[in-house]
């Protein structure tokens, strides 16, 4: 695994320059003559090594550290839990009271740390923290200096996607270290995923694989878990003519020849997840015998609705598409003819699909139902629980408040060849009564 | 109680607890019933009956759901074993989280079932560790935690009782919110899967499956996906992932809609966490067709429009079929003769004297006397040892008719279902409505039908009717038996003309040219019309191959089997014995319409309160009704904004004159203290019901929101 560690050095050096001055002075003497950096912020994108790179080190030079994930942390008390449990242990944590606030912890921090000073530095690093934004107004300035705060050797490493910029709240805070961990070059991932070779092949034999496999994904994917997973699944089909004896472990034209097309079509299937890793595996064993026996997710869009969710949602789409004022244009009979050009107003020029959805009130979605609807309809209450069940399904979107009960708005949140499905299974002619395709 | 005061639609008495006892639902059965000397047993016919029904049913749904669930369990199974072995690849891949996506169709009602068999039948035979949630529950990641950890953990109080003392513990733990991390069910895992380990070490050398099972996974099953927050669900995956190498962790997604809802719902960065299977389930018409299949004929238009517009739910539809049975023998005092047959002959030799009147009563029995002789006609109406001879020759005829019923009732659905166009109906219960409503064979659609059957290939044809021999062979009445042999001679036959091969192919050249060589040289053009028209016919009926005549003979036979036993069941006398008809009451019972019952309400309060002085002619209001009644038939008559004062007044003069003040004394139509608050309150409740709303156009004034009479 040390394959991260040396293709990053650069990084890996700041880090431990960083690092390491904690270390440096608690070895010299018992106590530390000044304390490390109070904050540091690192950031970089999806699988850039952060906190890879970040637990190695500070595995392999034992320091005393917490990782605490962000995502994790639905409340700031199980986050101050899990940082007094990795420092102090058990009793310590118990010794939070029930929803505790950030004095609190502080409190409790610094009586524990009195009773067992620092030798070394102690870390705390926060995974994601881009979610701390959305916490508590206060916890991100306090993290960012709370060395001072618990008067203690410690140190918050803060990882995240996005840049500080975003994070510095209005009334200005501790600027901490920043420190960017870039993108690995096409050069990197390949070393890096060279390393991992099965230990049944040759060193060459697995990088000429890597070679190949980044020469069709690197295009579309730069992520390393991902590609490593790639890796992983189409190995085994790349190994298949070696195993056949057809092919010498050298010629890797052949072998090239062979894959390529497999990961071709991994690309618009397993990529995407249309289809499931443990189902590729499978097409891959009964490739010859069947293709395209397994369909992808998106194949199934299919939807059976009951008669009058179909006209309710084709009611409902309507209502969202079609200016208000058009309604009598298109559902009462004797309308005389009003052309386009009349009623287009400035604003109305550009197509309403491009605009999206407009949110209607219930009554006009009811209208336009019982007007769209061939036969009469008694407004009876399974008509209304229908709609709510549409909501459910997230077919249409409640866009006013839940508690507002007097006049609902909704929005019809189906696409345009959903509903063209759907009408023509009750035979209606949707486009007719669309404004934007009059 | 004063009337005057009350300004509600309805009257709340309390009863005196003394008097009212705890009705069994029996007595619920027969208050109330007609006919009520046998209403006993007629409730317990009808329980019964219904007994069966639910039976048959609940058997049908496990077979219908038996497939699915034994493909997820295989999964469950699969994945939980995958996960022990160690290889190269396993090793490298990105550690995803098994998920089945569950697409069970739009009957969201019936869901429910099928998870709790899911869960059940996992607890059995894969894993413990079993937790559902629903969306409802779980409006924020910290709720969904806490109540995946409250499932989980709780379940395995209940299990075993050993533990007892720490699950207290934990469940102490639990009640401080704080505690429910996923890190807390992890050492929860871990410590009861240790315990294991040390306590089964005996048991384990006897069973080698369980050593599969040592780490059984923990199911966590999403009953409705698209309800869930896509923000919560998010981060719960998100979280899980992280603890994936610590804790065997699987999803399933129950999705109603269609699978790609998953991608809608899931960034890229999240659903590559995932390791989705599809699992499509039975589509529900599917569904219902079997269970229909299987219940006897009673009348179900209603029932199935609401099914089919309305909601799509079995477990309602069902629930439909309960009332009509229940509608059915609670109003029909001679539905004792519903039930088996021996039973039904001994029931008519118990038929007291009011019962036989009421057979004679019966239209359908009217028109049977009706066509008998006149000596007959008054044997049957006089003498009642007769009348029951006849009855009982009666049930039995309606039993054989059902016996006949089905089985040519299905003969035609697999003639006819395969059809273009599908004339009769795709499913057996279109058809089976158009037999129940009217004589099939005089339907265009039929006809039809028979007209492309005609069209059809040989082989289409015998496979066809090996089918309906297949059915035939079922039932058990002779009548079937003699159509199954005929039938089965009839392939016979076809098969012959497979032996016999090829006759020469009758000279087909010769025969059409041959005519056209007769035309008269000269002709004006109507002759030659008519000539071709002649030849047209001529060749029609000239070509008939053996083959041609054969299948002709078998849909000739086809045909007279659907005269003989297709009729509707009002043609059969008694069929009010065994036939629930009014769906009227079915309509009015499940299909609830609250805005018109309501208005129903204020426009004739007298369907409710039941006062002979609130009776009305008309349709007009009287005087003497509740207020809000007066209020609302003041306010039909404004247009859309209402002038509050002039609408007080009305009121005033109205309720006046229920008072019975002289027209032309001064203090009639006068506005008192008593009747402006009685005014203030009528308009509020109607303000309540939704009729109408405060306006900022006019301070003085209230819109109207509705229209219409309905």
């Amino acid at each position: 695994m040390n394959g991260y560690v040396s293709v990053m050095r650069v990084r890996v050096f700041e880090l431990m320059m960083l690092l390491s001055a904690g270390v440096e002075e608690t070895d010299a003497q018992s106590k530390p003559h000044q304390y490390s950096y109070p904050s540091i912020f690192i950031y970089g994108h999806q699988s850039s090594g952060k906190s890879h790179v970040l637990n190695v080190l500070l595995k392999e030079l034992e320091l005393p550290h917490a990782t605490v994930s962000c995502v994790e942390c639905v409340s700031v008390a199980l986050l101050f839990e899990q940082v007094l449990l990795s420092f102090f242990g058990c009793h310590a944590a118990s010794l939070l009271p029930r929803s505790p606030s950030l004095s609190d912890f502080v409190r409790i921090y610094r009586q524990q740390s009195s009773q067992s000073p620092a030798k070394q530095t102690r870390y705390i690093v926060m995974e994601k923290a881009e979610l701390l934004r959305d916490s508590d107004a206060n916890l991100l300035p306090a993290l960012l200096r709370l060395q001072e705060l618990v008067e203690d050797n410690v140190t918050v490493i803060l990882l995240s996607e996005i840049v500080w910029d975003r994070f510095r709240p209005n009334t200005g805070c501790f600027e901490p270290l920043l420190l960017h961990f870039p993108d690995y070059s096409k050069g990197e991932l390949q070393h890096i995923l060279a390393q991992d070779r099965n230990p049944s092949y040759s060193d060459e034999f697995y990088s000429a694989y890597i070679n190949i496999l980044l020469g069709v994904f690197y295009s579309v994917c730069r992520d390393l878990r991902e590609l490593r997973h790639l890796a992983a699944l189409n190995f085994s089909k790349f190994c298949e003519p070696l195993a056949e004896g057809k092919v010498k472990e050298t010629d890797t034209h052949k072998l090239w020849r062979n894959i390529e097309p497999h990961l071709k079509k991994a690309m618009q299937t397993v990529y995407l997840r249309e289809v499931s890793s443990l189902q590729w595996e499978q097409m891959q064993q009964m490739e010859e015998k069947e293709n395209g026996a397994v369909r992808g997710l998106s194949a199934h869009t299919h939807v059976e609705l009951p008669y009058y969710s179909k006209f309710l949602l084709i009611a409902a789409y309507l209502a969202s598409f079609n200016p208000a004022r058009t309604d009598k244009r298109f559902f009462v009979k004797h309308h005389g003819k009003i052309k386009k050009t009349n009623f287009l107003k400035k604003n109305e020029k550009t197509s309403n699909h491009l605009l999206g959805p407009k949110p209607f009130p219930l009554d006009r979605l009811l209208a336009i139902f019982y007007s769209v609807v061939d036969s009469r309809v008694a407004p009876t209450a399974s008509i209304f629980s229908q709609i709510s069940s549409l909501v459910t399904l997230q077919l249409l979107t409640q866009v006013s408040h839940g508690d507002q009960i007097d006049a609902p708005k909704y929005k019809c949140a189906v696409s345009m060849d959903f509903i063209c499905g759907i009408s023509r299974t009750v035979n209606f002619e949707i486009i007719k009564y669309l404004y934007d395709f009059l | 109680m004063s009337t005057s005061s009350v300004s509600k639609g309805c009257f709340v008495f309390k009863p005196s607890a003394k008097k009212k006892k705890t009705l069994s639902l029996e007595d619920h059965f027969i208050h109330g019933c007609e006919g009520a000397d046998e209403s006993k047993t007629r409730f317990k016919l009808c329980q019964d009956l219904w007994d069966q029904i639910k039976t048959d049913n609940e058997l049908l749904q496990d077979e219908l759901n038996t497939k699915i669930l034994d493909s997820l369990l295989d999964f469950t199974r699969k994945c939980s074993s995958t996960r022990q072995h160690s290889d190269w690849a396993s090793h490298m891949r990105a550690s995803e989280i098994p998920t089945a996506a569950l697409v069970l169709g739009v009957n969201v009602p019936d869901h429910d079932m099928t998870f709790q068999s899911l869960s059940e039948l996992l607890r059995q035979s894969v894993t413990p560790h079993v937790a559902s949630v629903q969306a409802k529950e779980c409006r924020a990641l910290k709720h969904l935690i806490k109540r995946v950890l409250e499932r989980l953990l709780g379940t395995d109080v209940t299990v075993d009782d050993d533990e007892e003392e720490e699950t207290a513990q934990t469940s102490a733990l639990l009640h401080k919110s704080v505690h429910c991390s996923l890190n807390t069910l992890c050492d929860w895992y871990t410590m009861n899967t240790k315990k294991s380990y040390s306590l089964t070490p005996g048991k384990k050398r006897s069973s080698p499956v369980k050593d599969d099972l040592q780490q059984p996974p923990i199911v966590i099953i999403f009953k409705d996906l698209e309800a869930f927050n896509a923000r919560v669900l998010q981060d719960f995956i998100l979280i899980c992932s992280r603890y994936i190498e610590r804790l065997p962790l699987m999803f399933i997604f129950g999705i109603a809609t269609s699978p790609s809802t998953i991608q809608h719902m899931l960034p890229h960065s999240v659903s590559s966490l995932l390791c989705i299977e599809l699992f499509q389930s039975l589509s529900c018409t599917q569904h219902l067709a079997t269970v229909i299949d299987k219940l006897n004929g009673k009348v179900m238009q209603v029932l199935i429009s609401i099914f089919l517009y309305h909601d799509f739910s079995v477990r309602s539809f069902i629930k439909g079929v309960q009332l009509a049975l229940l509608e059915h023998f609670h109003s029909q005092p001679l539905s004792v003769l519903c039930c088996r047959k021996k039973e039904a002959l001994l029931n008519v030799m118990q038929l007291g004297h009011r019962d036989l009147e009421r057979i004679r009563q019966l239209p359908s029995f009217k028109r049977y006397i009706e066509k008998q002789e006149p000596q007959e006609q008054e044997h049957l109406l006089t003498d009642e040892t007769h009348l029951k001879e006849v009855c009982r020759r009666l049930i039995k005829d309606l039993r054989k008719y059902h016996k006949h019923y089905y089985p040519t009732l299905r003969c035609l659905h697999t003639l006819t279902s395969s059809l273009p166009r599908y004339p009769l109906g795709k499913q057996i219960r279109e058809l089976h409505l158009i037999c129940l409503e009217k004589n099939v064979w005089e339907n265009e659609e039929y006809q039809s039908a028979m007209k492309l059957l005609k069209m059809l290939a040989k082989d289409e044809l015998i496979s066809l009717l090996k089918k309906c021999a297949e059915i035939l062979q079922h039932s058990k009445s002779k009548n079937m038996k003699s159509a199954l042999l005929l039938l089965e001679a009839m392939l016979a036959k076809f098969k012959q003309l497979d032996t016999v091969v090829a006759e020469p192919p009758p000279p087909a050249e010769e025969s059409i040219t041959s005519p056209v060589k007769n035309l008269p040289k000269k002709t004006d053009l109507f002759q030659l019309q008519k000539a071709l028209l002649e030849m047209n016919e001529s060749r029609r009926s000239k070509k008939l191959s053996p083959f041609e005549v054969l299948r002709n003979e078998a849909l000739q036979f086809i045909d007279s089997l659907v005269q003989s036993h297709l009729s509707p069941p009002e043609s059969q006398t008694l069929y009010e014995v065994c036939y629930y008809s009014s769906s009227a009451t079915v309509r009015r019972h499940l299909n609830a319409a609250p805005r018109t019952s309501i208005q129903a309400a204020l426009n004739s309060p007298f369907y409710y309160l039941q006062n002979d002085r609130l009776k009305s002619e008309d349709g007009s209001v009287s005087n003497a009704a509740p207020d809000i009644c007066i209020v609302y038939k003041l306010h039909l008559e404004c247009g859309r904004l209402i002038n509050l004062f002039d609408w007080l007044e009305a009121f005033a003069t109205v309720v006046s004159g229920a008072e019975g003040n002289d027209p032309n004394s001064d203090s009639f139509g006068k506005v008192d203290d008593v009747k402006h608050a009685r005014f203030i309150r009528a308009v509020s409740e109607l303000e309540f019901l939704g009729f109408i709303k405060s306006t900022k156009q006019k301070t003085d004034h209230v819109a109207r929101i509705t229209w219409g009479g309905c």
